[in-house]
């Protein structure tokens, strides 16, 4: 006992001597965990910046601004929003992208998490089912977009072959206002909802089997269960593909440079690819930015939302 | 009516007998535990009973009704699993009435029947909770809740203590116990802890591989073992097994007394201070042999000793098939080594 009050109290006095030169210490040791950790943060916040966050607000600037014949910037304020709100095709553009994700997302998910819960269920060839549902992801778009221009090309086509086989005439699918549209909702829907799928397929499998035993000795159906149990426990899952599948909608670009041109008649312009002709196609880079400025409201807001409201609102196991 | 009769059940996974024809029967009201070290088939057997595995062979009846063929919510059981399974996203309430909303039972009823269960499990202020909020013990009177509010007449439950604490699971055990018998379910428990088996069971039955060992109150098989398996696996610590010649003994270890001028000659390897008794590790030709001995034993490690036993405490099983031998005991011919 008396050892022991001893040996604390060495220690006591020891500690009391050195305490200036350990405080001192322990500040300079939390100076150098700071410049370490920015040390450790700064590749990527140099990237982040350089190529994320410098970009933007060059393009909010650039948006304000003109580029006259010899190069020289005039400020000119919110002219170039006052010419987009006057702009039809913008207009055209926003509302096809509207309607192109009203068109995939509900559709490709709702795909993605049937296709999840068949293929997580115990039965022959599973294996092969889900590499077959993921093929449309890992094919080269390039090569995505013209095996679906074969079937859709006039008379030749798989589509109009197959109209033949009814003695039907050749449909120009995708030189048709009316057409186009659907034409590249469904082809975008067949290669999104494999990928979903396979994130729906790694949740499901994070689930409990007791769980659904457990519902089922209280008598819950098969569609109860997944109504009341499977569903609310894949919102965090269905969060994040929602999120990507508007994120999605809103990038699509290289199908229309293969398949469409935007065309006809602008039918099947997207934003993303309206900006691109703008800024590539007409050279005028500042209504360019102007329109690259709304596309990056949209999607911060959707950010916002996710982050802001739905995150608080979904149970995260 | 809700008495649970298995007759000649059987299930195989590929080649592997998890329940290899197993006959038994749960009398109305009455607790039933299925005891065996892991992987010997409890928890097959008592999903065969619910309804989530499909029998290969055999007949599952309860209360009287044949049941082999039937969907769980059709055997109108319930079940505590040993995850307890809790909806993770719903609340305490909800979990707890989940089965009632699934039979559409009235919103009056089912508030009625949930303050009741609430009081019973002791969780009427942790209503609105998540279960992630929970300690273990709670959430396992959560699974209990839910278990009972469908007032079904059988309950199942697989190992429901085994993530909680030593003095938690004292505990629980006497509250599921007590349960059982205020509210006169059939009740089938499945457990690899003996002291469980004991202190809850009307009937235990002892599984090994697939099939039953034994099958008999907590008493039966305590003192008349059928089998060396279940002689070892009775008991804290359990019956010391000793071979002698061609003989297989089993004597308890309170039946062990170390007097000067025992018959057996013995070297103490180790000792166990428990409190109210000591457990003495000793050796008797190189086999172990553990004793009991009131107090605080003053035996040191390495000490000789002498070893008796009364003879009628001797159990005496066949060395090769290692059944009971029953006569041997019961005339004491053979009871040559009395103090
Ligand atoms: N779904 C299953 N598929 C294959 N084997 C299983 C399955 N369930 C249990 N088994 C096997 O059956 C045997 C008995 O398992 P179980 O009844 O869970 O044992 P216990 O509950 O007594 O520990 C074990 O060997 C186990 O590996
Ligand atoms: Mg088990």
């Amino acid at each position: 006992m008396a050892d022991r009050r001893h040996l604390a109290g060495s220690r006591m006095t020891d500690h009391a001597a050195s305490s200036p030169i350990v405080s001192r210490r322990a500040g300079s040791q939390a100076w150098w965990n700071a410049v370490n950790a920015w040390l450790l943060l700064l590749p990527a916040a140099v990237l982040l910046i350089a190529f994320t966050h410098f970009p933007i607000l060059a393009t909010i600037r650039h948006s304000l601004f003109i580029t006259r014949r010899n190069g020289t910037e005039a400020f000119v304020g919110l002219d170039s929003y006052r010419a987009m709100a006057a702009d039809p095709i913008f207009w055209k553009a926003l509302g096809n992208n509207f309607w192109f994700a009203l068109g995939t997302i509900p559709t490709s998910i709702a795909l993605a998490l049937v296709m999840a819960v068949w293929v997580n269920r115990n039965m022959r060839g599973r294996g092969f089912l889900r590499l077959a549902y993921f093929t449309p992801t890992v094919l080269p778009m390039i090569a995505v977009a013209n095996v679906w221009l074969f079937f859709y090309t006039p008379d030749y086509g798989l589509l109009d072959q197959l109209r033949g086989l009814f003695g039907l005439a050749g449909w120009n699918w995708l030189g048709d206002p009316s057409t186009v549209m659907g034409c590249l909702i469904v082809m975008v829907i067949w290669k999104e909802a494999g990928f979903f799928m396979i994130f729906y397929l790694a949740a499901l499998q994070q689930l409990s089997p007791d769980l659904e035993e457990a519902a089922s000795i209280e008598g819950a159906s098969r569609w109860y269960t997944f109504r009341r149990i499977t569903f609310p426990l894949l919102m965090p899952t269905t969060l994040f593909v929602v999120i990507n599948a508007v994120i999605n909608s809103f990038k699509l670009v290289d199908h229309l440079v293969i398949m469409t041109k935007g065309g006809p008649n602008n039918a099947s312009t997207l934003l993303l690819y309206y900006i691109y002709e703008v800024a590539f196609t007409f050279q005028d880079s500042s209504y360019a930015a102007t329109l690259t400025v709304v596309l990056l409201t949209l999607l911060s807001g959707i950010a916002l939302l996710k982050f802001g409201y739905l995150d608080r609102r979904i149970h995260y196991q | 009516m809700s008495a649970i009769t298995l007759s000649h059940v059987s299930k195989s996974w590929g080649a592997m007998r998890a329940v290899d024809d197993v006959s038994l029967t749960a009398d109305e009201g009455s607790l039933l535990v299925l005891l065996g070290p892991s992987g010997c088939g409890k928890s097959t057997t008592l999903r065969l009973i619910a309804g989530l595995e499909d029998a290969d062979g055999g007949a599952i009846a309860i209360g009287g009704v044949d049941v082999t063929h039937l969907t769980p919510a059709q055997r109108k059981i319930s079940m505590v699993f040993q995850s307890y399974a809790l909806f993770p996203h719903l609340s305490v309430a909800e979990n707890i009435v989940f089965g009632l909303r699934v039979r559409r039972v009235s919103r009056a009823e089912r508030d009625a029947r949930l303050r009741r269960v609430a009081d019973i499990v002791g969780l009427a202020h942790l209503l609105e909770r998540k279960p992630a909020q929970l300690s273990g013990g709670q959430r396992q009177r959560v699974a209990l809740g839910r278990a009972i509010i469908a007032e079904a007449r059988v309950c199942l439950m697989d190992e429901p203590l085994s993530n909680l604490d030593a003095k938690l699971r004292h505990e629980m055990r006497t509250e599921i116990r007590a349960l059982q018998q205020r509210l006169g379910m059939t009740m089938v428990y499945v457990t690899h802890d003996q002291t469980e088996a004991m202190t809850m069971a009307d009937r235990v039955v002892l599984m090994r591989d697939g099939r039953i060992e034994q099958n008999g109150s907590p008493e039966e098989l305590y003192n008349r073992p059928a089998t060396a398996f279940t002689a070892r696996f009775i008991g804290t610590p359990p019956m010391n097994l000793v071979r002698q010649g061609d003989h297989l003994i089993g004597i308890r270890p309170e039946h062990i007394r170390i007097v000067t001028g025992g018959d057996h000659a013995a070297r103490v390897k180790a000792v166990e201070h428990l409190g109210a008794d000591s457990i003495v590790l000793c050796e008797i030709d190189g086999q172990p042999i553990s004793v009991r001995s009131d107090g605080f034993s003053k035996v040191q490690p390495g000490e000789d000793v002498r070893l008796a036993w009364e003879a009628g405490h001797e159990h005496r099983f066949d060395p090769v098939s290692e059944r009971r031998l029953e006569a041997s005991v019961q005339d004491g011919r053979l009871a040559t080594s009395v103090g």
